[in-house]
């Protein structure tokens, strides 16, 4: 097996671009990312992607050029980004190629998601009566969370703070400006206890990676950022997952406990060797669960870690880097795929005013989505 | 009450009061909530659940859903929801009658509630002490 490295990034911004479809955004961050490598779309021999709602990624190959080059439309929902990353991640591995891609791409109009029953094998009156909301699993399961492990409210309110400083200084980020602690507390309730500060919303954007054999990337005489694994899981029994008319008595693990302990074994690494972390936060309190769940504290910790500030961005832990979903927004196709952008950012040490300080080595994104899966990756200078 | 139609066929029991209609699984017990439809079916033996149980976790749906699928009125009166523990049954999740003093571990019961002018659905409510 040969060690795979990203070697080249691109990204569209992350928002609202009026008159560019999602597909373009795609292109856009392709040629980006192919410029990053130095290398020219001919030069790519794999590449997989996809989006939630912005149509195929091989249609891409009409403005990318005609090479023969194979694409493979990945679709799957919220892992999709995870999951076109993992397949080129295996086909560079393999030995088979020595440089794909993998891209990730959407376009969603405004407002909370409208699912489908039946495209989730669930009866009609579920979605009818109200109660197939993405926004209300989230807030369910961080009103018991709290309830058991003491986490106040104002703990995911020092989230969205920190999400906002941290878009203020990232380029890509769609929230570019500070939102004060006493504003974001004082903000009508949209699904208790998360305020309208405390969600993140559909959005736009696009990310594509270059990833290629080491050998490969010594010959275009990159920094090798190893990605020492991407690991997706789906649900084990007795967890509790969006779009769930009911759940076990008896309570079990989650897909991101599995995915997050399956990628720690895989790269021979723990959670105490992570530098820096970009965890799914599509609310406040997706990222305080998602920090215990993927091992980096204990339940209950999350309350002293935010209020001590270690995981902002100078501090010991540092945590969504970028502002994370909450100031980026979800392009579900491309969000996945943002955190390992960023990540490769802050390991070249090309954060700007948002780098973690003191030469980060080690880096984690972690992924989760309807109707539970999750994604890890774990990568290393 | 009586009047209004149930938002859908096999949702609750026709008992007095009604009981909602889980299904356990031959192979394993579990019990899962609604009864499955489809090839499903067959692996499920469909229950009664327990009329009573405690308040599991709990929000307020402050915005009207989009529709589709939401059908519900469209002048829109906030509402909570949750999940129910229904003791060595089910964790379900449903409508809750009312939008204050809601506790985790508090108990509740079943009551069959208005949807619309014509349609019914289930809900679950604070019971007394």
């Amino acid at each position: 097996m040969s060690d795979v490295c990203i070697v080249g990034i691109g990204i569209h911004p992350f928002g609202r671009t009026e008159g560019r479809s999602g597909r373009d955004q795609g292109v856009f961050a392709v040629r980006q990312a192919l410029a990053d490598a130095g290398i020219e779309w001919a030069d790519v021999q794999i590449g997989y992607g996809g989006s939630a709602a912005a149509g195929a990624a091989d249609i891409m190959v009409n403005e990318l050029g005609l090479t023969g080059v194979p694409i493979v439309n990945v679709s799957n929902g919220c892992a999709t980004g995870g999951s076109a990353l993992g397949s080129a991640y295996s086909a560079i591995a393999s030995g088979e190629y020595d440089i794909g891609m993998a891209v990730g791409f959407d376009k969603h109009p405004r407002g909370a998601f409208n699912a489908d029953p039946a495209s989730y094998g669930l009866p009609e009156w579920y979605g009818e009566t109200g109660l197939m909301i993405t926004t209300q699993f989230f807030a369910t399961k961080i009103q018991r969370y709290m309830a058991l492990h003491g986490i106040s409210p104002i703990t995911l309110g020092r989230v969205a703070e920190k999400a906002f400083e941290n878009g203020t200084n990232c380029e890509h980020a769609w929230r570019r400006s500070p939102v004060d602690l006493e504003t974001i507390m004082a903000a009508p309730m949209i699904n208790d206890p998360l305020n309208k500060y405390m969600f993140c919303s559909p959005a736009e954007g696009a990310v594509a990676l270059i990833l290629a054999s080491e050998k490969k990337a010594r010959e275009l005489g990159k920094t090798p950022i190893r990605l020492k694994t991407s690991t997706m899981r789906t649900r084990p029994p007795g967890s509790f997952e969006v779009f769930a008319p009911s759940i076990n008595v008896e309570r079990g693990l989650s897909p991101t406990q599995l995915a997050s302990k399956a990628a720690f074994e895989r790269a021979g690494v723990g959670p105490e060797d992570i530098d820096v972390a970009q965890l799914q936060d599509t609310e406040s309190g997706a990222e305080i669960m998602h920090m215990a769940e993927n091992g980096f504290c204990k339940d209950g910790e999350q309350e002293a870690w935010l209020a001590e500030g270690r995981t902002r961005v100078n501090g010991q832990f540092p945590i969504n880097t970028d502002g994370g979903c909450l100031a980026c927004g979800e392009p579900i196709g491309a969000s996945g795929l943002r955190q390992v952008y960023e990540n490769v950012v802050q390991l070249l040490g090309r954060g700007g005013a948002r780098q973690v300080p003191g030469n980060p080595k080690t880096a984690y994104t972690h992924v989760y989505g309807a109707p539970g899966v999750s994604a890890v990756t774990i990568m290393e200078r | 009450m009586t009047s209004l139609t149930p938002i859908a066929h096999d949702l609750w029991t026709n008992e007095d009061p009604p009981r909602l209609i889980g299904g356990r699984r031959h192979a394993d017990g579990e019990i899962v909530f609604p009864y499955p439809g489809g090839d499903a079916a067959a692996n499920y033996e469909a229950i009664g659940l327990s009329r009573t149980g405690t308040l599991w976790s709990w929000t307020i749906q402050t915005f009207r859903p989009k529709s589709p699928p939401y059908d519900g009125p469209e002048v829109f009166e906030p509402f909570a929801l949750g999940y129910v523990e229904l003791p060595g049954e089910v964790i379900v999740e449903t409508r809750l009658t009312q939008a204050t003093g809601l506790k985790i571990g508090m108990p509740v019961e079943l009551v069959i509630v208005p949807f619309d002018a014509t349609r019914s659905t289930y809900a679950f409510k604070p019971v007394e002490n």
